[in-house]
């Protein structure tokens, strides 16, 4: 038995009825052209966007408490960065972690921990230990590294708590706190080394002379958004911007530009519940967008979709000739 | 900042955004997606040019057989096979079946076209280096090409998605050609998210920070870290290009091969198979179709394939 049906085997058969003048490489080459001249024309009008990336000097000089807040949170290990879960480092808290789950399997845990990530060591003590002719600073390190994890802990939430009365944009930050043991002198050196673009620089050294790998400047800058949201310097351009995930923000552009209208959809599913207000939001809103995009491709073999166009008349327009100009039909 | 130095008209400004129940959709976006449906409707509604009839020899889409001995060999076989699958009236046709008179059917080499243009915009945007137009009004320009070449890429492959939609283009054998076509609007999504990605300002800042949650969510991450910008970078000017190029290469030449496809509800009488005896074998489209034709051609002492 035949796998095609007779209309199939219909609709495959050549056409032998009438013709009219076809020119595929004129057509192309006019089509290149129309769309050349196009581009140019919207080039010409409307340029295109370049905001400038945001540095963590940046960041630095214009909250300076803002990101001393956020450099204790990377020290005591319980920022965003720090909690995240694979593939940056093994979460021990699921109520904070980053990992999501899809009914009972997690992809994220199954696949594990690929790029590396110690936000105390990475983000803070590393860059730190760099800084050459500061014996203050190296006994701060030294004594930082040799105490227990509770008396870090200890050091890190006495000084957070005195920091937690400056505003973000303050540069009042605490140079001396009873109690924080070398917390401060580590805290104030951080601060000097970002806002002299320093720890731009050592948070992308790697072990080779070359790098293209973004990960830590962005993870810490982005820390900041995740702890501080619309409040932190990176948290009012994005939201100056319509960029973020309440906004749409993953099909928008900065300044007036179109972005990715393509992805209106995937967008959609974070606005609607139960995707909304869910902690696996990524991993169910991308299973949905898999599965449709599994279903577009497979649209010819779907039953009662693949009828669809032939139940809604549109192919009638599209056709129009064929079907109602009977002379173009029969006399070709 | 040069952004606006060219620019006519200034978009380096906050935009507007338009708010109805949980949709809020930026002024710029909403006009992009206006304007496709409206290029939709439009081409379905107007009426497309007359055209003129082919030629009495056009149209040749089988080489006649010679009579002799069949040669033979890896190198023969696979012109023989490439012949009889896509022979040259096939590939560069210069007649098309009479309902292929809409301009809905421009999309799809408008698509190619602006695809084109952004391959020829990224191969100057490559050769200067990916950080150079941040400093050159001139690179600006290139860039500003690249981005409005793959709006107009995007725009007019998903009018010609809707288009074969409707059309019900998978019919008749066509699935690879749907297919193919699905693929490669998905994969042109992924080369435009990591072009994205490649600009280095704030833009691949911000897309990479939030892509990462849905990647590593979803166990991409583990095999593409959005924030590593020189895989960015790679995947963006030498992967996925290649891949979304064979693609539309086959899509392409699907399309030449089964041909387009007729109306819903055609008249049998203007299809080859009316004229077979209806024990068609079943097997490869492409014999099948050359049979046919060889029996139209025939019967028509070889002047043309059809009338």
């Amino acid at each position: 038995m035949s796998r095609w049906s007779d209309s199939e085997k219909l609709y495959a058969s050549p056409w032998v009825g009438p013709q009219r003048h076809y020119d595929i490489l004129k057509e192309a080459t006019i089509a290149f052209l129309v769309v050349l001249v196009l581009t140019f024309v919207l080039a010409i009008t409307f340029s295109s966007p370049d905001m400038p990336p945001v540095t963590v000097q940046a960041w630095a000089k214009a909250q300076p408490a803002g990101f001393v807040d956020i450099a204790i949170s990377e020290l005591n290990r319980t920022s965003n960065s720090a909690t995240y879960g694979p593939p940056y480092n093994n979460s021990d808290n699921p109520a904070t972690d980053g990992i999501q789950t899809l009914g009972p399997v997690s992809i994220q845990k199954i696949l594990g921990v690929k790029y590396s990530l110690n936000t105390a060591q990475d983000f803070v003590l590393k860059p730190l230990s760099t800084l050459p002719g500061d014996p203050a600073l190296s006994a701060a390190i030294a004594e930082f590294e040799q105490a227990p994890t509770s008396v870090q802990d200890h050091w890190a939430s006495v000084y957070q708590a005195k920091l937690s009365k400056e505003p973000l944009s303050s540069s009042n930050v605490p140079a001396a706190v009873p109690g924080a043991g070398p917390v401060p002198e580590l805290m104030t050196k951080l601060l000097s080394m970002a806002q002299s673009g320093g720890l731009d620089a050592q948070l992308l050294t790697s072990s080779s002379f070359y790098t293209t790998n973004y990960t830590r400047p962005l993870m810490m800058i982005g820390d900041s958004w995740k702890a501080q949201g619309t409040a932190s310097y990176w948290g009012k351009i994005v939201g100056s911007q319509h960029l973020s995930g309440g906004q749409w923000g993953v099909m928008n552009e900065t300044g007036s530009w179109p972005g990715q209208p393509w992805l209106w959809l995937y967008t959609m599913l974070y606005q609607v519940p139960p995707m909304s207000v869910s902690a696996n939001g990524d991993v169910e809103v991308a299973a949905i967008m898999a599965v449709l995009s599994i279903a577009l491709l497979f649209v010819p073999v779907i039953p009662g979709v693949r009828r669809i166009p032939e139940k809604l008349p549109l192919h009638r327009l599209i056709w129009k000739r064929y079907y109602r100009d009977q002379e173009v039909t029969e006399s070709a | 900042m040069p952004t606006t130095v060219a620019a006519i008209v200034n978009l380096n400004h906050p935009d507007h955004y338009i708010s109805w129940g949980f949709i809020l959709i930026s002024v710029a976006n909403l006009i992009v997606i206006a304007i496709l449906i409206a290029l939709f409707i439009i081409a379905i509604a107007l009426p497309f040019v007359a055209g003129r009839p082919i030629k009495s020899n056009s149209v040749k889409q089988v080489a006649p057989e010679t009579p002799g001995e069949r040669p033979d060999g890896w190198t023969a076989s696979v012109r023989e096979w490439g012949l009889r699958f896509l022979p040259p009236g096939k590939l560069l046709p210069d007649g098309q079946p009479s309902y292929v008179s809409s301009w809905v059917y421009v999309f799809g080499v408008l698509t190619i076209g602006a695809l084109a243009v952004a391959v020829l915009s990224g191969l100057v945007l490559a050769i200067e280096g990916p950080a150079w137009w941040h400093s050159s009004t001139y690179g600006v320009f290139v860039n500003s090409l690249h981005l409005w070449s793959v709006e107009l890429f995007m725009g007019f492959m998903t009018v010609h998605l809707w288009a074969k939609f409707w059309m019900a283009a998978w019919r008749g054998k066509r699935g690879l050609t749907w297919v193919t076509g699905v693929l490669a609007f998905l994969v042109s999504i992924f080369e435009a998210f990591t072009g994205y990605l490649s600009q280095t300002n704030f833009d691949s800042q911000w897309i990479a920070f939030e892509a990462k949650d849905a990647f590593n969510s979803a166990g991409i991450g583990y095999f593409m870290n959005a924030m590593d910008f020189g895989q960015a970078l790679m995947l963006h000017i030498v992967f996925v290009p290649v891949i979304l190029l064979v693609i539309v290469g086959i899509h392409v030449l699907m399309v030449r091969v089964r041909g387009v496809v007729p109306p819903i509800d055609v008249k049998p009488e203007y299809l080859a198979v009316a004229l077979q005896a209806a024990t068609a074998e079943d097997g490869a489209v492409g014999r099948h179709s050359i049979l046919a034709n060889r029996k139209v051609g025939a019967a028509e002492g070889e002047e043309e394939v059809v009338k």
